[in-house]
């Protein structure tokens, strides 16, 4: 049995740690590229939204390496993600794969409902091994996103962009390949000491949030590298969603770390006062959020179609009147332009810089 | 009290309900007119360029009753109408999204209707909203079976081969005309409120019916049946509109009369896009058309594209009777 799984930004470090800890033969997919995009637009549906197209070219390239199971998440609604398996499923036997797809169906999920379906995948592990392989992966995963963290805050400071990205990739892929926690450990602690040694500018930096659907936000390839092109014309980025608040809100209910998922329903309200799906309510909690926290300008990004996004971005407008902090909407699909993409982003940001000198202006 | 309901979305599924409801509790209900060209372009002006045609048009219909000088305006969170089931992220965030983008919105009246667990909360709100009108909870609660009873009446009528439109238009005490029995029989189906929206369809139905095809909507299959066909998928579709769809895709693929099956979709319509396309694989033994429409779609293509399906079908047919196998 050779197991495989859909990317999602870094997810696939704990994932990886995770199968392996209970001894099943995994198959990464190779990074989502070009060709990725191209197989998963030419065998889904056409009105599918970004993530299943992607999720498609993902278990083909993987069968194309050997893997002979797929492991992905399920749901019940109210959005399509509930039915992606099924739908992919159906397109792949017909493109004459034999495979086995095992969804982690979480509806109420509990931490021992994870850790029978985990054991479930890999027969000839002990339930203990199974627990440690879940601590394991999740350690890994709270390291992997200090990294990311770090990134975001010292990309746009630095003056050697490209040396810091290739130094937080570098430790990345340490990261995925360390064997036990001191290792893990070890490499994030160098990584962002090498990082944090860069020389640094002056200029003054904006604060954005990055708002919207999850899967476009954790998966870098799908958003035109928003994130990093964010920190390149010099904005600080925060995104309103890390994997492990993904897997804490999503995969166990909230049972890993405290959240503040509560707290950002409730600033919501008054623009969007029920649930929509996917994240849309989370979109609106976030923008009002971080529109209080202080910062300059607010970008939501998704599927083109996406719809809880769609909702959201119908109540933004009046969000960003109230609270007063311009947002913009960026949609994606597979003919998103990184070009065109960088373009708005740098009108965006230039507008915010504008306006937070005229600020400056008048009250200094 | 005047009280407006727009001519969108839900509208094509429960309006008897409401305005019985709405009436019995001393209210006059208003509807706008049916949907034309001004209502796309004033609800495409309003609504985010993202949203599906039926949002839009409903933003339409919103618009034109705000210049009715209503008391109120009926505009539910439809949720969920029956357990485990959902209609579309949409639905739930419409009085939202109106407050967000309507200007010179009336008063809304915007009950949660969410049975996926439970009905005390819409028992709850309707007990609110009644009292809102002035009356005893008692009365209310009798408003409310009767106004059930009336939706069921309008769906016993469109059994009968009307569309939910026409259904309603004969509850409402008018006399149409019934449809010329055609040559050709074509299972329609798609969300109610594209579908029977003739405005928004461009006259889907009427086109078809013209061509020579009588039409099998859902609403006239035995509705026990289509759950169960339903049921037999792998998973559960937790779709409500969806899940009858595919019961009906099932259904007429398997029964010899209906020569061929249309899908009304919208485009960008999250679950037309993953119903659209199990709709197809399961429809095995007959020809499947995909007819996606939004705003910018012209009548003259879809004509000529329904035209091509029915001759289509015609030769099929022709060659299936004179015993020559289909498929050469
Ligand atoms: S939330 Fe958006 S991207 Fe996710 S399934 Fe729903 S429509 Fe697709
Ligand atoms: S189901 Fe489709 S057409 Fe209906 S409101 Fe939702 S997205 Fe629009």
């Amino acid at each position: 049995m050779k197991v495989s799984f859909p990317h999602m930004g870094n997810m696939f470090i704990p994932i990886n740690a995770l199968l392996k800890g209970i001894h099943v033969d995994v198959v990464v997919p190779p990074p989502v590229t070009a060709r990725t995009l191209e197989l998963g637009v030419k065998y889904s549906p056409e009105c599918a939204c970004l993530p299943l197209k992607i999720n498609v070219g993902n278990f083909i390239e993987a069968m194309e390496m050997g893997a002979d199971t797929i492991v992905m998440a399920g749901g019940w609604g109210p959005c399509r993600f509930g039915y992606y398996a099924q739908v992919e499923r159906e397109i792949l036997r017909d493109l004459g794969y034999c495979f086995d797809m095992v969804v982690l169906e979480a509806p109420d999920s509990k931490l021992s409902e994870l850790l029978k379906q985990v054991k479930g995948i890999g027969e000839n592990a002990t339930l203990k091994e199974a627990y440690q392989a879940i601590k394991f992966a999740w350690f890994k995963l709270g390291e992997v996103e200090m990294l990311e963290k770090r990134l975001e805050y010292l990309l746009p400071r630095v003056i050697d962009q490209n040396q810091i990205e290739q130094i937080y990739e570098a430790g990345v892929r340490g990261i995925d390949k360390a064997e036990d926690r001191s290792s893990v450990r070890m490499v994030r602690l160098d990584t962002i000491k090498h990082m944090d040694s860069l020389a640094r500018h002056q200029r003054s930096i904006l604060k954005i949030g990055l708002i919207g659907e999850i899967y476009t936000i954790l998966e870098p390839s799908t958003n035109c590298h928003v994130a990093r092109c964010l920190g390149r014309i010099g904005a600080e980025v925060s995104r309103s969603i890390y994997i492990s608040d993904w897997v804490n809100d999503h995969l166990v209910g909230g049972l890993i770390k405290p959240s503040n998922h509560r707290q950002i329903l409730r600033s919501s309200r008054p623009y969007l006062n029920y649930h929509v799906g996917g994240h849309g309510r989370e979109t609106v909690g976030n923008a009002v959020e971080f529109a209080r926290s202080g910062y300059d300008g607010i970008i939501q990004i998704g599927p083109l179609t996406c719809m809880p996004e769609i909702v959201a971005q119908s109540v933004l407008g009046r969000v960003s009147e109230t609270e007063a902090i311009p947002c913009m909407t960026i949609y994606f699909d597979e003919h998103s332009a990184p070009a065109g993409v960088y373009t708005r982003l740098e009108a965006f940001i230039d507008m915010l810089q504008r306006k937070k000198s005229l600020a400056n202006m008048a009250s200094g | 009290m005047r009280i407006g309901i727009p001519y969108g979305l839900f509208y094509f599924y429960y309006y008897p309900l409401w305005k019985t409801f709405f009436s019995d509790l001393g209210a006059e209900v208003i509807t706008s007119s049916p949907t034309c060209r001004l209502t796309v372009d004033a609800g495409s002006a309003l609504a985010v360029d993202e949203a599906c045609l039926p949002v839009k048009v409903y933003y339409g219909h919103v618009r034109e009753l705000c210049s009715q000088d209503l008391d109120y305006l009926f505009a539910p969170r439809l949720v969920s109408v029956e357990p485990r089931s959902y209609i579309c992220p949409k639905f739930m965030g419409i009085p939202d999204m109106l407050r967000a983008q309507v200007p010179g919105l009336p008063q809304l009246i915007d009950i949660t209707v969410d049975l996926s667990r439970s009905d005390r909360y819409l028992q709850q709100d309707l007990i609110k909203v009644g009292r809102m009108l002035g009356y005893k909870k008692s009365a209310i609660q009798e408003a409310f079976q009767h106004a059930l009873e009336e939706n069921r009446r309008c769906i016993q009528i469109a059994s009968q081969g009307w569309s939910m439109a026409e259904a309603i238009k004969i509850w409402d005490g008018n006399l149409l005309e019934p449809p010329e029995a055609g040559d050709l029989s074509i299972g329609l189906l798609g969300h109610g409120y594209s579908l029977y929206d003739e405005g928004l369809s461009m006259g889907l139905i009427s086109k078809i019916r013209q061509l020579g095809c009588k039409v099998h909507l859902l609403e006239s299959l035995d509705a026990e049946r289509i759950e169960m066909e339903a049921a037999t998928m792998p998973k559960r579709v937790f779709w409500t509109l969806g899940r009858k769809i595919m019961g009906g895709v099932i259904n007429m693929n398997k029964r010899e009369e209906i020569d061929g099956i249309i899908y009304l979709a919208c485009f960008g319509c999250g679950p037309d896009s993953m119903i659209g396309e199990m709709a197809e694989r399961y429809t095995t033994g007959k020809p499947f058309m995909l007819l996606t429409i939004d705003e910018h779609s012209g009548e003259a293509g879809m004509m000529t594209r329904l035209e091509a399906f029915c001759d289509m079908l015609r030769r099929r047919r022709r060659v299936d009777e004179s015993q020559f196998p289909a498929y050469g």
